[in-house]
């Protein structure tokens, strides 16, 4: 076999390969997830949060908005510190409010941004003021029960 | 007792001659190395091995990769569908073929078809004299035969792990989208949605890049110590299969832990 | 250290060579001029093929010194071996013939890796060799479809393509037909001839030995037994000698592999 058909089957080779590649990180990954260093980073920090995870999606109405780049905890006030990195064509009022939401009974945790009517927009490195917690099914269960056992007495007599 | 320490003294030159072997490995990967910066620039030679250990693989790895994502999605369906989600069946298998199917598979099957006819080729080089005369000829083997066939499995591995991964993730498509009717759409939104580019895709293809070297380097060693007769050659083949493919799924191991240790 | 005579080509003194703890050679003289051809005969496994290992710079001997061309031989890093390389071609036993090459591209070789002539003049250069060797009409071939005789000249080609100052020939004669053997043969001497190369045959025979060579040395247990005219070979009544051009079965080289006395072995029970 001549050179130039080596370099042919080679080339066509490389070529799929490379192809194969770009399907996996467009088609199979989502390549814009990857793009997390642009965009503005907001703070937004919550008593608990659950099971949140770094590179949750933050979603707006359910829109993926951004991921969150870091969590950590405020060793003086011990609140959780979530780092948000929002897409640059975002914007959200100053008054937004973020919650730990979970897609579905048992799916992803997830942080949910609702906007308010504030005129000013949230810049990077801002605090998001007002903040709801993941709810803990634990907890929702021992006040379900404590209140039950709130209720009983009342009518026991 | 005579038999104790006999028993003793056999281990004891086993462990002495695989320990031989593995310093002898060590100086040929360290003079292998060395030379492949020469390499490198022939690009006719490393053209020539990409052809004759990723073209020729290309048909073996595309066919697996498809059966494979097919199986996949039968088996995963089977399982999915009890909790009522179907749809999941694209993330299930994107994500077992690009992290971990699609480089060990590929691997062990081109350490079966491409690694030990490398093996076989240099081993009967070896036998026949060519690579005495190379050297006679003032050319050095190593960077002459070695290095470019060692750099080919490099380069073939990771691009035919890629093929292999959107192969499967086409024959799970025809499975679960065309013949079971799943959403097109949420098969591949789920998919995408999942599949991390960084944590999946690229350590995916970071894990074919090493069991490449790894595989690469085992089968051009077997062969150029190979032992210059019939049954030396075999054997050196024989080695490079079982050795390629014991060590695949060890590294997986290794890295796979180190990765989702790197994650958390 | 350096040859005293000016025309000596291939100059080892008291060179010593052992295989692991087995000894092969113990202690060789051997000188070469230039333009000589010498021929090394002995037993199988008597340490031919080491020699010319020796001499190529492929082995380093235990002590003594090897020197090829005004250079110490053992003493040469890579690339000044590979320098000396250069100036040294070398047929192996079955012609070593890259499998992968056809005639052509074999006998191009040593010019495409050695030196920086444009395609169109190695072209004629290897026709040329291919020529001398009668087979520019197989230049498409590959090795395997050869016959032993012809890959031993494609081989013999491709061995004086950089027209080397000295030829080491290793059992150029093993495996060929007669026919082939008088061709190969007859190539050796006039190759010698045209381009004043320095040979050094490694055979087993005799005949087309004592055709061509200047000077006979027989090797024995590792050091040189005799060094003579090859018309004193016919004449000579060295046991040694007469039992390798005889092919007598029994003589110095004895028949039997050492064993215990034959009678009392065969009464124990």
């Amino acid at each position: 076999m001549n050179r130039s058909r080596f370099d042919f089957a080679v080339g066509l080779f490389v070529a799929i390969g490379i192809l194969a590649m770009v399907f996996m990180a467009l088609k199979v990954g989502n390549l814009a997830s990857f793009d997390s260093g642009t965009g503005y980073a907001l703070e937004a920090r919550f008593d608990n949060i659950g099971g949140l995870k770094v590179r949750a999606p933050v979603k707006s109405a359910g829109v993926v908005v951004g991921r969150v780049e870091s969590v950590g905890l405020d060793g003086e006030t011990y609140e959780a510190v979530a780092r948000l990195r929002i897409y640059p064509t975002f914007r959200f009022s100053k008054d937004t409010i973020a919650s730990i939401l979970t897609s579905g009974l048992l799916g992803e945790q997830y942080v949910g941004l609702e906007s308010g009517g504030d005129p000013v927009y949230l810049a990077n490195g801002d605090r998001l003021g007002k903040t709801q917690s993941a709810m803990i099914l634990e907890k929702l269960i021992s006040q379900f029960l404590f209140s039950k056992a709130a209720e009983t007495p009342a009518k026991a007599p | 007792m005579t038999r104790l320490f006999a028993a003793i003294e056999t281990l004891g030159q086993s462990v002495t001659r695989r320990v031989d072997r593995l310093g002898l490995a060590a100086r040929f990967s360290g003079a292998l190395f060395l030379v492949l910066w020469i390499c490198i620039r022939r690009t006719t030679l490393i053209i020539r091995e990409l052809y004759f250990s990723g073209v020729r693989s290309l048909s073996i790895i595309a066919v697996s990769g498809l059966f494979v994502g097919m199986v996949l999605a039968v088996q995963g369906y089977e399982v999915l569908q009890r909790y009522g989600s179907g749809e999941s069946l694209g993330v299930i298998v994107a994500l077992s073929l690009v992290r971990e199917l699609g480089p060990v598979v590929t691997a062990l099957l081109f350490a079966g078809r491409a690694s030990s006819a490398v093996t076989a080729e240099i081993g009967l080089m070896r036998a026949t004299e060519q690579l005495a005369a190379m050297d006679m000829m003032a050319v050095d083997p190593l960077s002459r035969v070695i290095a470019p066939r060692f750099l080919a499995a490099i380069l073939s591995m990771p691009l035919l792990a890629a093929i292999f991964s959107t192969a499967g993730i086409f024959g799970a498509w025809i499975i679960g989208v065309q013949l079971i009717g799943i959403d097109d759409g949420a098969f591949w939104s789920q998919m995408q949605a999942s599949v991390d580019v960084r944590i999946d895709v690229l350590d995916g293809l970071l894990k074919s890049v090493v069991f490449g070297t790894a595989v690469g380097l085992i089968s051009v060693f077997e062969g150029y110590f190979a032992a210059p007769t019939a049954e030396g050659i075999s054997s050196a083949t024989t080695r490079t299969v079982v050795i390629s493919s014991l060590s695949v799924l060890l590294l997986d191991l290794v890295l796979t832990v180190m990765m989702f240790r790197g994650l958390s | 250290m350096f040859p005293l005579e000016p025309n000596l080509m291939i100059d080892l003194k008291d060179v010593r060579f052992s295989y692991a703890d087995r000894p092969i050679l113990n202690g060789i003289d051997l000188s070469v001029r230039k333009g000589e051809i010498i021929a090394i005969m002995g037993g199988s496994g008597g340490g031919k093929t080491t020699l010319l290992g020796l001499i190529a710079g492929r082995l380093k001997p235990s002590s003594g010194s090897v020197i090829v061309d005004g250079l110490n031989v053992p003493k040469l890093g890579k690339s000044e071996l590979y320098g000396l390389r250069r100036r040294i071609g070398m047929l192996f036993q079955f012609g070593a013939l890259f499998t992968d090459l056809t005639v052509f591209d074999n006998v191009a070789f040593p010019y495409r890796e050695q030196t920086d002539l444009p395609e169109a003049m190695i072209r004629p250069l290897v026709l040329m060799k291919l020529e001398a060797v009668g087979l520019r009409g197989a230049q498409g071939l590959m090795p395997s479809e050869l016959s032993g005789g012809m890959a031993r000249r494609v081989a013999l080609a491709r061995a004086v393509a950089l027209d080397p100052a000295v030829m080491l020939y290793d059992e150029p004669f093993t495996g060929l037909d007669p026919i082939s053997v008088g061709i190969i043969g007859r190539l050796i001497k006039r190759l010698n001839q045209a381009l004043g190369m320095t040979s050094v045959i490694v055979t087993h025979d005799l005949n087309e030995t004592l055709r061509l060579a200047d000077r006979v040395i027989v090797l024995s247990g590792g050091k040189v037994h005799r060094d003579m005219a090859p018309d004193d070979i016919r004449e000579t009544t060295d046991p040694f000698i007469r039992q390798f051009a005889d092919g007598l079965p029994d003589g110095p080289v004895p028949f039997h592999y050492p064993a215990k006395d034959y009678l009392s072995e065969l009464l124990e029970a």
